[in-house]
Order: C-alpha cells, then structure tokens, then sequence
C-alpha cells in the first residue's frame, strides 16, 4: 500500500496517494479539472495548460497533470485566478481555431465546444486574421485540419505509446507547428483511426464518417467487431438504419480506448451491392431468387429425403457465427439430421490445449491477463498483425507497469521492439526457442504464453509442460482467428465422438448433402462428390456459394443478437444496429429448415438457446446480468479432450484482412496497406 | 546511405558518448554534420540518421521543422545569418539586414541565383556582448556595420 498524505481540495479534505496527480486526486473526489492533453492511458505533455490550478504557497498557477499530491497541500479548482487563467487559455486556443462548429464532424461532441460552453469567455479580443492551412488527406481513413488542431498530442502519444507505431509527430514550432504524418503527405500506418477518435477537436477526421451526419442523429449501438478473435467492442453510429461510424468513445469494451481498423471502419461491408438480398436458387439459367419460403421448402424437403434414406450429411459451420446459432447448427446436425460429421475451420488447437490444461486451475488467460502479468511470451504469432487488441495489451503493460516482453518467432515482428529478448526461429523450432528463454523465464513473477497454430498437437503439450517446470504462475492464450472460433468450438461444432471433419466431409465421394453455414471452405478446395446438394448460408457469393444447389442470404453479426466468445474465452453479448430486409439470421434459417421438417429442435431465440447452452455447454452457465454489463465471463476447464481428425490451421489475417469478408470492405482495399503489403514478407 | 569515411568514423565514436539507449541523443549533431555534408537535410538523411540513433523518421522530421539552422533545401556556399533580435535591433540590426538583402538581391532563406550566397534572419546567437552580430556559415563577425558587411561579402566573393 503506498503512502497516503492528506490535501485539501477546494475546501475538501481528501487522503490520497503519496505522487498521485492532482488531476487525477481531483477526478476520483467529483471534482472536475478539465484538460485536453492529459490522458490517463498515455505519458503527460502539459501541453494545452487548460488543468491549471492554484495551490497556496505556491506564487503561480501550477498544472494539475504534472503536479503530484503531496502532504499539506491546499489545491484550490474554482478560485477567480483559475477561472481567470481557464478563460484565457480558451481565448488562446479560439486564435487561430476556425469557429466552423456548425460543418465540423466533431461539433456536438467536441471537446473544445465544452471547455469553452463551460469556461470560456464569452468574446474574443483576437482582431486578427486567423491563421488558415488547407485541409489534407493523408490517407483514405484519416483527414487532418491543422487550424482546429489544439497541439494537445494526444494523436501523437496515442499512435508511438498504444500502437507502437509512431506515424505522428509535430512540425514547425510555434504558432504554425502541425501534426504531420511519417511520409511527407501520406501516412503509412496501421491506419487503425485511433488518432481520430482520441482527438479532442475536429483537427483529425474519419474518411468514412466526415461529412456524413451530425453526431446527435445517430444512434450509438454497442457491439462486438466481427472481425478478429479478441472480441473489442465497437460502437456503431447508425442512421436511417445505415451504419456510417464505428468507434469506441465510451471505453467501455473490455478493449478501452482499442480499436483497429477493423472494428472503426470494415462495416462497410455491410452495404456491400454484391450483398445477397434473397434465396438462390441454381437452374439451367444460373441463379435465379426465389423467395424464402421456396427455398426453404426446397431445402427440408432435401434433408428430409435425405435422412430417410439413410444418405449422408456433411456439415460446416462458421467461425464468426454466433454461439447460438453454432449451439442450434450442432444440434441440428446431431439430433435432426442424425449426423457426426460436423466441423468448421479450426484454426488453433483447442481440443489439445484443452486436454494438456485439464486439471489445472487458473490457467486461462484473459486479455485482462496480458495487461498485468509480469512477463508476456508470444511464440509463433505475429500479434500485431493477427491480434491487435492483445498486442495493444501487451503494450500498455510494458508503459504502465513494466511488463516484459519475450518474442519466438520465425521472423520480424512489431513485439521486438519492446520485448526483453526476441528469438528468430525457423518454422517448427519454436520449442527450441522457447526453451532458450528458460532461465529468463524463470526469473518472471508470472507469465502468460501466448501461441499460434504453429503450436499444436505434441508441440502444445510440450509447451504446457514446459510452462509447468518453470515453477512460476503461468496462463495461456491459443490463439484462433476469427470473431467466434472459440464458440464454435465450445458449441460442438466438430467432428468429437468419430464424426468426418472438414477435408474428409469435402474428400468424401458419397457425400449427399454438404450444408454450408457461414463458411467459405471450397476456396482453395474440391468437393469430391458430385451429386452432393450444396446447401450455402452466406452473406455473398463466396467461391462456396458458387457451387452451391441453393444460397440462403445470411445476416451480418451487426444484425443480429446473440453472443461470441473471443480467443481468451470471455463471452460477451452482440447488438443488434441495423435491421435488413432480405436476408434472416442463421438461427433463423436453421429454425424455420427445423420447423419445415417438423423437428422438434427448442424455439429459436437467441435468449432461448442461451439459457439451453447455460445448462448444456460447459463454462457457459453465466448469469444475463453478468453478460449484460461484464465483466467478460470466462470458463473454468472441462476434464480430458479428445483429439479431433482434420488439419488445424491460421488463415493469417493481417490487420488489413479478414478472411472472405476482406474483399466486400471498400475500407480494407482502399488502404495503401491493403491487404497487409506493409508486413508481407516481414514476420511470420 | 554511407557518408565519408572521416563522417563515418564520427558518427561511430558519437553514438558510444551516450549513456545505453540513449542514440536519441545523437539526432541534432548527426543533422548537423550530415548537412554540412551533404548540403541539406535530405528524405534520405532523415531516414539514415533515424535508422543509426534508433527513432522513427517521423521523430528525426520533428526536430528538423523545429530548428531552424536545419535546412531541407541546399543553402548558398556562404550562409549569411544576420541577427534581429533584441541586443543587435537596438545598435542596428535591422538595418544591416535591410542592407544585407539589398547588397545580395535576395530576401529571407533565399539564395543568390550563382549560388554563392543565401541570406537568412535569425533570433538571437549569443553574441549580444558584440551586437549587432552576423554569422556566416560558421564564423562570427562582431559589431558590424554596413560596410564591413559589405567588405565581408566582396572579400568572400573574389576569394571564390
């Protein structure tokens, strides 16, 4: 427990940390002292002079984000002199920002607006012309308008410190110094958007959003990005049943302040024109819609026949469907269909690293996990590429709590640049790696290992074992890609108790029916029987799709309800933004193919399924509340796993790609980045 | 980028003068003997000293843009840097600029159209003791007048 000094705060008596921030004093006692550059998250500019306060005995005005509390302290937040000195530093900033409010992007939600509503002057005495720089376009997703720019850093300390990237600096110096980006006029970056949504002003602007609404005629729907496996949350702006932004301005996602970009702009896809509107059905003509109530006759027609026949099913289900629907997909499959051959793409070893843990407590890491531990090791993953969010984890503890950082790796990756020892390994050495870091390791308080599918099968439970004899704490985190991989595995949505998995269902010469739910696996796949009736649920015409007997249009995760578990296991609760016309939800479809062939398979309502998985799935018995609010639920371990058949692989998604989606976000190919040509052929 | 084995060998011996993981500390004498240099900061040098002292780009551009000894642009051979401020204002610093751009035809950062002499305004160079002063490229002349100027400026011009 650290020193507590007792300080008086505008009349207040207050204990607080001995070196604790006056700023930050003040916030957890109600008192409010404003400030635009200082950020909680980030290291302390005192730059914008807005924090001011009066401390007696101390003859000037001191800033409230530098000065740490000390013993006697008498701090006054309202006295005339801050009032006074809060006055002028708004005066100064308005010299040369543009009142451009009524078209500014931020207007209604800006900082400045507040500061100045609340305790800015009334008038200006600048009768000088306002300094005016062109606007400028550094890339398809970020803007930036120097004039209302208030040189607060906040962009710049956020991109260097969250993002490790360090795209943003300051040029010039005085009255003409601007944020500029690492190429002269164009940024190349991670072009995450993160700049934008931490600036205070309208100085940096979104690509997608600028110009689109005013903040005010949204509505602001919380959900979680459907892209990756760590499960940030985004807050969707939606008009006129429109999505126009995604950003995280309440932080209150298990992600903070996190986003990439993926979760602030590759919605767009949503509205893609080559979105499948109806059902399709293949004829002679090609595919010709029909509507669902055919199509879906047609299908529990197929199934039916099918299963009285004793034919066989295959059937691949999704890594970023819901945990309903994959929870309705395997029962489906088990019960209705009476089939095992159920598997979707699966691209981390869980069932081993479920096995190689079991009987073990306290061994799952969450991302929470990344934040505190002492050390972090990543082995064979690029995790700024593939897990944004973790890595921004791994980041912040190194800047806020001195964590370390151990990479084994088969190339360059963004880790290094903080890690304690990183280790280049060639593809298969990764144990080796790891095992040259054991003496380090050892010195660790704790430690979470973090490892991609390079790591499976023996190799896994080798890395278990190794974790085991280091005689410290440790937790893991096996990475999977996708927004619910880790569900659908939870789900059951493999091929456990003998079942066909994927390459043998799609090897398979008898196959009689193949029922696709939100997978893409003929992409670089034959399917080897030809009479097998293809059944495709998808949002578009995937190279799947294409060979499909009939095309069920498929609701996106932004408009549906429901829940995914991210790659740490922490379950958390989609939102419904938008409503669509065409297409259903894949629970719909799967209900209503259940209803036509008059199987009894429970009501298909996302809350319905759940309170089923809570009873049934293992882990999954949390409360509503608890998923409602969170924090993020996660499960204890479940006893021996069995292996599974098929092969186990990452579809090594960069920050700029998200599997088969990648190619319907304008946003994700507009980037000079796109997809992911910044790291190609650098790390693994 | 490689520069002479003589630069070379002094920017191996500057990054060992900090304390560990401190090479940040080299950016400004790594411009500053770079430009002498090579004539100006250029992309390519910015790129070089960011990648020797271990800092973006990005970071090396930042200190660029905020002194203004710095030049992105080659200057003329003799760099004529006239004071303005406070202690050479008071005895005439204004004036002998005013005379400087008159005798070289050219205005603030700009040089003469042979090459040979560019003319820039400065703040303050530490030389108020010898006020008005002027500095040229890296030589200080003290309590100039108008016409030593010119004497300066003609003796620079036959010599070369």
């Amino acid at each position: 427990m650290a020193e507590l000094v007792k300080l008086t705060i505008d009349g207040r008596e207050i204990q607080a940390e001995k070196g604790a921030l006056l700023i930050e004093v003040a916030r957890q006692n109600g008192i409010e002292v404003p400030a635009f550059c200082y950020h909680e998250d980030y290291s302390l500019q005192a730059a914008c002079r807005m924090c001011l306060v009066e401390i007696e005995k101390t003859p000037k005005l001191q800033v409230g984000c530098t000065t740490p509390a000390a013993e006697g302290m008498v701090v006054r937040t309202d006295s005339d002199i801050v009032r006074t000195a809060r006055k002028g530093t708004l005066e100064f900033l308005l010299t040369n920002h543009p009142l451009d409010c009524p078209v500014c992007d931020k207007g209604g939600e800006c900082e400045l607006q507040d500061m100045v509503f609340r305790y800015g002057a009334g008038e200006s005495r600048f009768v000088e012309r306002k300094h005016h720089v062109d606007e400028k376009q550094w890339s398809p997703v970020v803007y930036f308008d120097a004039p209302r720019c208030i040189l607060c850093y906040r962009c710049v300390r956020a991109c260097n410190e969250g993002m490790g990237v360090g795209a943003l600096g300051v040029g010039n110096r005085g009255a003409i110094s601007e944020i500029i980006p690492n190429h002269d006029d164009h940024l190349e970056c991670d072009e995450c958007g993160a700049c934008i949504d931490i600036c205070p002003v309208g100085a940096l602007t979104s690509g997608s959003y600028r110009y689109q609404t005013r903040p005010w005629e949204m509505e602001h729907v919380g959900t979680i990005c459907t892209h990756c496996a760590d499960g940030c949350k985004t807050t969707l702006g939606v008009r006129n049943h429109e999505i126009v932004r995604g950003n995280n301005r309440d932080r209150s996602g298990i992600n903070d302040e996190f986003l990439c970009i993926k979760g602030r702009y590759a919605f767009d896809f949503t509205k893609h024109p080559e979105r499948l509107q109806s059902p399709m059905l293949r004829t002679e003509k090609g595919y010709q819609p029909i509507s669902w109530s055919k199509a879906l006759a047609i299908v529990a027609t197929k199934f039916s026949t099918v299963k009285l026949a004793g034919g066989r099913f295959g059937v691949i289900g999704s890594n970023h469907t819901t945990n309903e629907e994959n929870f309705f997909l395997a029962k489906f499959a088990r019960q209705g269909l009476e089939t095992k051959n159920i598997d979707h793409h699966r691209t981390g070893d869980l069932a081993a690293f479920f096995d190689a843990l079991s009987g073990k407590n306290n061994v799952l890491a969450t991302t929470a996990d990344l934040y505190q531990a002492k050390a972090v090791l990543v082995v064979g993953a690029d995790l700024s590429q593939q897990h944004p969010f973790l890595a921004f984890q791994a980041r912040a503890n190194v800047r806020h709590h001195d964590g370390h950082i151990y990479a084994v790796t088969t190339g360059e990756v963004r880790e290094d640049q903080q890690a304690v020892a990183s280790v280049r390994v060639e593809k298969g050495g990764e144990l080796a790696g790891v095992e040259s870091l054991r003496d380090k390791l050892k010195a660790e308080g704790d430690l979470v290992i973090v490892f991609g599918d390079a790591v499976q099968g023996d190799v896994l439970r080798k890395l278990v074992a190794f974790g085991d004899s280091l005689g410290i704490p440790v937790k893991y985190v096996c990475l999977v890609d996708y927004s619910n991989s880790r569900g659908a595995f939870d789900m059951g949505v493999t091929p456990k108790d003998g079942g066909l998995s994927r390459e043998q269902m799609l090897a398979a010469a008898d196959l009689d029916v193949l029922w696709v739910v939100g997978a893409n696996p003929l992409k670089n796949a034959q399917l080897a029987s030809k009479n097998a009736f293809v059944v495709v649920q998808d949002l578009f015409m995937t190279e799947t799709a294409k060979q499909a007997d009939i095309v069920l249009p498929a609701a996106s995760a932004y408009e549906k309800s429901g829940t995914v578990t991210n790659v740490c296991g922490e379950v958390q609760k989609l939102a419904q933004a938008i409503k669509v016309m065409g297409p259903k939800t894949d629970l719909e479809v799967m209900g209503l193919i259940a209803k036509e062939m008059g199987l009894d398979l429970g009501i298909w309502l996302p809350e319905k399924v759940f309170a089923e998985i809570r009873k049934s799935v293992h882990g999954y018995n949390m409360s509503q509340g608890q998923l409602a609010v969170g924090p993020a639920a996660t499960m204890p371990l479940n006893g021996r796993v069995a292996a599974l058949p098929g092969t186990i692989q990452s579809s090594g998604d960069t920050l700029f790609t998200s599997g088969s989606l990648t190619r319907y976000s304008g946003i994700l190919n507009s980037v000079m980045e796109a997809p992911g040509q910044l790291y190609r052929g650098k790390g693994q | 980028m490689t520069f002479s084995p003589q630069l070379e060998q002094r920017f191996a011996k500057m990054l060992t003068r900090y304390p560990e993981g401190r090479t940040r500390s080299a950016v400004i004498p790594m411009l500053i003997y770079a430009q002498d240099e090579v004539g100006a900061i250029t992309r390519d040098v910015i790129e070089e000293v960011a990648k020797r002292c271990k800092v973006t780009p990005v970071q090396v551009d930042e200190v660029v843009g905020y002194y203004s000894m710095l030049h992105r642009k080659p200057q003329g051979k003799f760099h004529v840097q006239v004071c303005t401020n406070i202690s050479c204002l008071l005895v005439g610093g204004e004036e002998l600029y005013e005379h400087a751009k008159k005798k070289l035809g050219v205005g603030h950062k700009e040089t003469t159209a042979d090459g040979q002499f560019s003319l820039e305004e400065v703040e303050c160079m530490g030389a108020c003791s010898w006020a008005p002063a002027v500095e040229i490229n890296y030589d200080f002349h003290h309590h100039v007048t108008p016409e030593k100027l010119d004497q300066l400026i003609d003796g620079l011009r036959k010599a070369h």
